[in-house]
């Protein structure tokens, strides 16, 4: 059938050309995504300050781990205060930003986002004096049959709101901690088909996450439907004396997946943890 | 009509040829299997990959599976026609992943009911959006909302299904290779139809839960079948015998990551050691492995 194998190979070409121009450009961020969350601002491109990273190629576009590498110490003069993530091409780019402070000991951060395609991945740091840095990396979300979701949507909703805390065992007191938080909640994109109407179409998602130590900030986050579901942080703290490791998180519910505009609030959790030395 | 108008018409306009059928073999008296490659979707396969079929009765005829696309779906309904005459009553759908539903748009008929698990349509709706992105990009299919056909009849427990002097009992299964996983079982040749809650020489594909599909198949494997049709690979003879890899993949992957997740060890650290001794015994490993790491991860962090 050599028709059919003409046609063939044209829709090949066709989807090669798709693919190449598809996505590994600066567009949406120079034109969009830069104005509206940093108007008018300098930002420098630079692992020095912070260093992003991701697998080249996402096999599960639901779990894509990454992790944010700081390159300098939190110090009370010279800080780290804020960590913006986003995805250049999921359909709603700004994943979350997380504050850190002096008393995060170390700005590493480290979660699971969904990347729905091929995209950039940017990370950008924001210093207590202002200045901008950012690190970058471009994530190929394979096509294999899994969906940027969440394999089982109803076990994470009877769970929504469980939280629990993981510390690595040697605490050495006084020396930034490697800090685990767990979240259940489905984190509801709230994309899809509009065929039918009775299934909830609203995204569903954590939008705050506060982690306290003794009630000083360690991590204070603005999330959204980026952060894959049962979201999982890894980040540091100071544990200098006995207290009390503190998470809250909130929830919300938008009308559209990819505007935030009409949204009501939901629930707070909160989980505590003992530190004792 | 100028050459590259006609290019791009075709390029739009999936054609199908009414002559078109796809090769299946009859495993059983009246049970139909078109077996799939083992290829990852893509340009050339279009994503027809996936174990597809049908199973005629005396009144009418139930499509298992409709493959990945409406050309692989028209095709599956020619080939039908030129074997028999009798009309086709159901389309049953094993799970929302493409290879299996979106040649049901070839179907769509007044007297067809499409059928599926109580949480199919939820599967559908949501992964559909992705679906037709990824779809266009990577498998050169055009998908559209007509592709999306949602199960007229659904199965919360068990339903039997009368084709006239054969009746179909389908099982909707909990959480295992997916949230909505349907098997269907033919009484009159003992054939369990399990789709994808089971691969052979294909690497198992985790997109439910892995502790759910290994009770499943636990409570399988104390039955026995003269046949078993998995939703890629080789028709099972001997399923207490053929069932074993894919239980030892699954239950190794259990282990190991059971085991970090005790060491305080994070997801980043599974990806790179798990079960790489299973790598030589599959097919597609290095496709879908750390696919089914980080789904089996993120539920065993939630054991106590
Ligand atoms: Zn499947």
């Amino acid at each position: 059938m050599l028709f059919k194998t003409y046609l063939t190979s044209a829709i090949m070409a066709l989807a090669l050309i798709g693919n190449a121009h598809a996505t590994n450009d600066e567009n949406i961020w120079q034109q969009e995504l830069h104005q509206q969350y940093f108007a008018g601002k300098n930002i420098e491109e630079s692992n020095e300050i912070i260093k992003l990273e991701a697998p080249y190629r996402a096999e599960d576009p639901a779990l894509v781990p990454i992790q944010i590498k700081s390159q300098i110490p939190q110090t009370a003069n010279k800080y780290i205060k804020k960590i913006t993530l986003f995805v250049d091409n999921n359909p709603y780019p700004f994943v979350g930003e997380f504050e850190l402070t002096p008393a995060s000991g170390k700005a590493d951060l480290a979660m699971r986002i969904r990347v729905n395609t091929y995209s950039y991945v940017r990370a950008i740091a924001e210093m207590n004096d202002g200045k901008l840095y950012m690190s970058k990396t471009f994530v190929k979300a394979s096509g294999g049959c899994s969906a940027p979701i969440g394999a089982d949507l109803d076990t994470a909703m009877q769970r929504l709101g469980k939280m629990k805390f993981k510390l690595q065992p040697d605490t050495k007191m006084s020396e930034p901690h490697l800090t685990q938080l767990l979240i259940s909640h489905p984190n509801i994109t709230g994309m899809q088909m509009d065929q039918v109407t009775r299934f909830i179409k609203k995204s569903h998602f954590i939008d705050t996450i506060k982690v306290t130590f003794n009630d000083k900030a360690i991590l204070t986050a603005k999330t959204d439907i980026a952060i894959s579901a049962d979201p999982n942080f890894r980040f540091y703290f100071i544990p200098n004396t006995t207290g009390t490791l503190k998470a809250e998180f909130t929830d919300t519910a938008c009308e559209s997946p990819t505007s935030r505009k009409v949204c009501t609030t939901g629930k707070s959790y909160m989980q505590t943890y003992t530190i004792k030395p | 009509m100028k050459f590259f108008q006609l290019v791009s018409l075709l390029i739009f306009t999936p054609i199908i040829f009414a002559s078109d059928t796809i090769k299946v073999k009859e495993i059983a008296a009246d049970v139909y299997v078109h077996f799939g490659k083992h290829e990852l979707p893509n340009n050339h396969n279009h994503g027809e990959i996936a174990n597809i079929g049908f199973i005629i009765g005396d009144k009418c005829v139930t499509v298992i599976d409709s493959g990945a696309n409406p050309t692989q779906g028209k095709a599956l309904k020619n080939t039908i026609q030129t074997i028999t005459s009798k009309p086709i009553c159901y389309v049953i759908n094993t799970h929302a992943h493409p290879d299996h539903i979106y040649g049901n748009r070839a179907f769509k008929d007044a007297k067809v009911k499409f059928v599926g698990h109580h949480k199919l349509s939820r599967a559908i709706l949501t992964r559909s959006p992705y679906y037709f992105t990824k779809s266009k990009e990577q498998f050169g299919n055009q998908l559209t909302s007509a592709d999306v056909v949602l199960p007229s009849i659904e199965v919360k427990n068990t339903l039997q299904l009368d084709l006239g002097n054969r009746i179909l009992e389908l099982t909707a299964h909990p959480s295992a290779h997916t949230d909505h996983d349907l098997s269907i079982y033919d009484s009159k040749t003992d054939t369990l139809w399990l789709s994808d809650l089971l691969f052979r020489e294909h690497l198992p594909v985790l997109d439910g839960s892995i502790n759910g599909w290994i009770s499943e198949l636990e409570r399988l494997e104390q039955n026995s079948y003269t046949y078993v049709i998995p939703g890629h690979g080789a028709l099972v003879t001997d399923w207490k015998h053929s069932l074993q890899p894919q239980k030892k993949y699954l239950l190794l992957l259990r282990k190991e990551i059971r085991l970090l997740i005790q060491q305080g060890k994070f997801l980043e650290d599974a990806i790179k050691t798990v079960a790489y001794s299973e790598q030589k015994r599959w097919k597609l490993f290095n496709e879908f492995h750390k696919k089914n790491i980080s789904t089996a991860f993120a539920e065993l962090e939630w054991e106590e």
